[in-house]
């Protein structure tokens, strides 16, 4: 099948189909969407007007056989940073996208009045309909009801609540093969399909298939890859204990931020570890292994369930048990999968809303450990759209303002993930000179600073933080484009089997001859045009800084600050 | 010597999770490894008193030892 641009114009409520500009025919991914959006979105605009709009994109190997490539992605100017985004989920829309020939979806203009629209996808083009029944409802709802009403197994992207108010926070839920959902989490991109009036997209591949250049060759690359990252010790511990295994480890190195970021150990941490998780997910029988796609072969997901056995989140991640979990103090595994249960319906980041919530608890709206307020602040309040759910649902820095509070871990107004940057100082680099705010996935240096995979940089010296935060940038980019799940950067580190293999299968899908240098090279371009998109937004060097905090206040128990200057910090730009 | 060693992941099947226990001055942190039948190979991290460390690193009383197999996620 012949891939093309999907256009949906919501303005006039019509839709094209599109060859392929020769400039966005060799990506995928992240590296499509980044160029369509630099390419078609006013930099300055208003993230929720008519003139942003929301890309989607499956990856250059998604749809295929090929293992873990079933990654989506999708961009547009960020309502919570102001500056490009892209984020990446599971599920099996990516695949069935690609099955449809969709390189792209690209969702633009706005439409006047009160009135919604779900979008349908199949390999003749986009329809548009009225949607009326599921206005206001969470995604659990809207994926019941629509697996009634539409016939067949069809993939579905949806919104919750917090997309259709529009919060800064709001995520893309995409459901994966047992019904449970996935998130485009971070940047607040349910807020831009929002605007749009979009509630959901349901896509129906029918009997579109990929087509693979060289059958024989992909086979055989496939076969490599697969067997590189299934005997990858990571993958294995990935499968047992989920990625909730780094709740003890990032805890013993110190850089567990632990009560809004003011300490770098949690009492509890053993009590929402993923070895707890484990036991707990067996002796309830739950499912301890568990992909978010077909085709997965490290299985990172689980199903996780109540006391009485029934099933109550799945995709329970170590970031978002650690945001509930250490940040606000709270340490009941039960109260922080229920949090993530209705995060999930009603559709908002795990992350933000977490590290929001313990902005709150600075603030004193609820004190540190209340896992029951926090529960009742979704259910009432975000939920509902109350003003203070609102204030919430914007984000960590949203409610550092409201409250006037200065302890706010955000870059460019994105909350802080789960790794203090103080006594991980790689991760400060990356939060500093990420394209999208503060976002652990854009270059993962935990590999290198705590696990000892791909070498091993200290993670409490200054030396070798900016080039391994650069090269692991540059080389995730890459791997954002091919739908490749980023866990295969385990394996691609320490065996060198791994990205030869990977950049084999790509070429034997579409007949080409890509080397390890053009890799480089389009994780490079990448960032640059992402960069650009955020300096003709009004962005410059002195974003890409740390909160003041950081500097100033030392983090227990190695008691250190992010001690690099801005002139230290730019040099990572320097490629 | 005292000290107290502490296991994660699978290292803690059919052992434990923290315990104080006695070695000879001057131990290596791979004897201990080897004393509790853990394969070197499978080792991924090794901290003492929360800072990175090795096999080759010897513990002093008191130390807190914590032993991790090769794991990740993010
Ligand atoms: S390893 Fe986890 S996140 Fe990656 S594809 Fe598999 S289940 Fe999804």
């Amino acid at each position: 099948m012949t891939e093309k641009i999907f256009r949906v114009n919501m303005t006039d409520l019509t839709t094209s189909v599109e060859a392929v500009p020769a400039a966005w025919a060799g990506h995928g991914g992240r590296g499509l969407t980044s160029t369509i959006v630099a390419a078609e979105v006013e930099p300055t605009c208003h993230p929720l007007g008519p003139k942003n709009k929301l890309v989607f994109a499956p990856g250059l190997l998604s749809g295929t056989i090929a293992a873990n490539s079933g990654r989506l992605s999708v961009g547009g100017k960020s309502p919570l940073t102001g500056t490009i985004k892209e984020s990446n989920a599971g599920g099996t829309s990516a695949q069935f996208l690609a099955r449809c020939g969709c390189k792209a979806l690209i969702i633009e203009g706005q439409p006047k009045g009160d009135v919604w629209y779900s979008l349908a996808v199949t390999p003749q083009g986009v329809t548009i309909s009225q949607e009326k029944e599921l206005i206001g409802k969470g995604n659990f709802a809207v994926a019941e009801t629509l697996a009634n009403r539409l016939p067949g197994k069809l993939g579905l992207i949806t919104i919750g609540s917090a997309g259709e108010m529009r919060m800064a926070s709001a995520n893309i839920s995409v459901k994966d093969p047992d019904g449970g959902l996935r998130s485009h989490g971070r940047g607040g991109l349910g807020a831009v399909m929002g605007s749009k009036k979009v509630k959901f997209i349901s896509i129906d591949p029918q009997d579109g298939k990929v087509e693979i250049a060289d059958t024989e060759k992909f086979k055989e690359a496939n076969r490599a890859f697969a067997k590189a990252l299934v005997d990858h010790p990571v993958s294995k511990a990935l499968g047992q204990y989920g990625t909730n295994v780094l709740v003890n480890i990032i805890n013993e190195s110190g850089g567990l931020p632990t009560k809004n970021f003011t300490l770098g150990q949690f009492d509890g941490h053993e009590k929402i570890s993923g070895e707890t998780m484990h036991d707990t997910i067996n002796l309830r029988g739950g499912k301890v292994k568990h992909n978010c796609h077909p085709g997965c072969v490290i299985q990172c997901s689980q199903i996780y369930n109540d006391a009485s056995g029934k099933k109550l989140t799945s995709g329970f991640e170590y970031e978002s048990i650690w945001a509930m979990g250490a940040d606000c103090c709270v340490d009941n595994l039960d109260q922080i999968a229920e949090a993530d249960r209705l995060m999930d319906d009603i559709g908002i980041d795990t992350i933000e809303t977490s590290v929001a919530m313990g902005v709150a608890m600075e603030a004193g709206v609820l004190p540190f450990g209340d896992g029951a307020g926090i529960l009742r602040i979704l259910q009432e309040d975000i939920a509902k759209g109350t003003p203070l759910g609102r204030i919430i649902g914007n984000g960590a820095g949203s409610v550092g303002r409201a409250f006037g509070v200065t302890r706010v871990p955000v870059v460019k107004n994105q909350a802080i993930p789960a790794y203090d940057p103080r006594s991980i100082k790689g991760m400060g680099i990356t939060y500093a000179t990420s394209t999208q705010g503060a976002d652990h996935t854009m270059g993962y240096t935990i590999a290198t600073n705590i696990l000892g995979v791909g070498g091993s940089v200290n993670p409490l010296v200054k030396e070798g933080q900016v080039e391994l935060s650069r090269n692991l940038q540059i080389a995730t980019a890459a791997i954002d484009s091919t739908g490749m799940c980023l866990f295969i950067a385990f394996a691609a580190l320490d065996d060198a089997t791994c990205l030869p293999a990977l950049i084999d299968l790509i070429n034997a899908r579409f007949g080409i001859a890509l080397t390890g240098d053009d890799v480089v090279n389009l994780g490079k371009y990448i960032l640059k045009t992402e960069r650009a998109f955020n300096t003709a937004a009004g962005f410059t060097n002195v974003d890409d800084r740390l909160p003041e905090f950081f500097y100033t206040e030392p983090v227990p128990p190695h008691n250190v600050v992010f001690d690099f200057s801005g002139e230290e910090i730019d040099t990572f730009w320097n490629f | 010597m005292q000290l107290t060693v502490k296991l994660f992941a699978f290292f803690r099947d059919g052992r434990f999770k923290e315990e104080g226990r006695e070695y000879p001055a001057g131990t290596k942190v791979g004897e201990i490894v080897a004393d509790l039948g853990i394969d070197p190979d499978e080792v991924g991290v090794v901290m003492i008193n929360s800072l990175q460390s090795s096999l080759k690193a010897t513990v002093a009383e008191g130390d807190n030892l914590a032993i991790f197999p090769v794991i990740g996620g993010g």
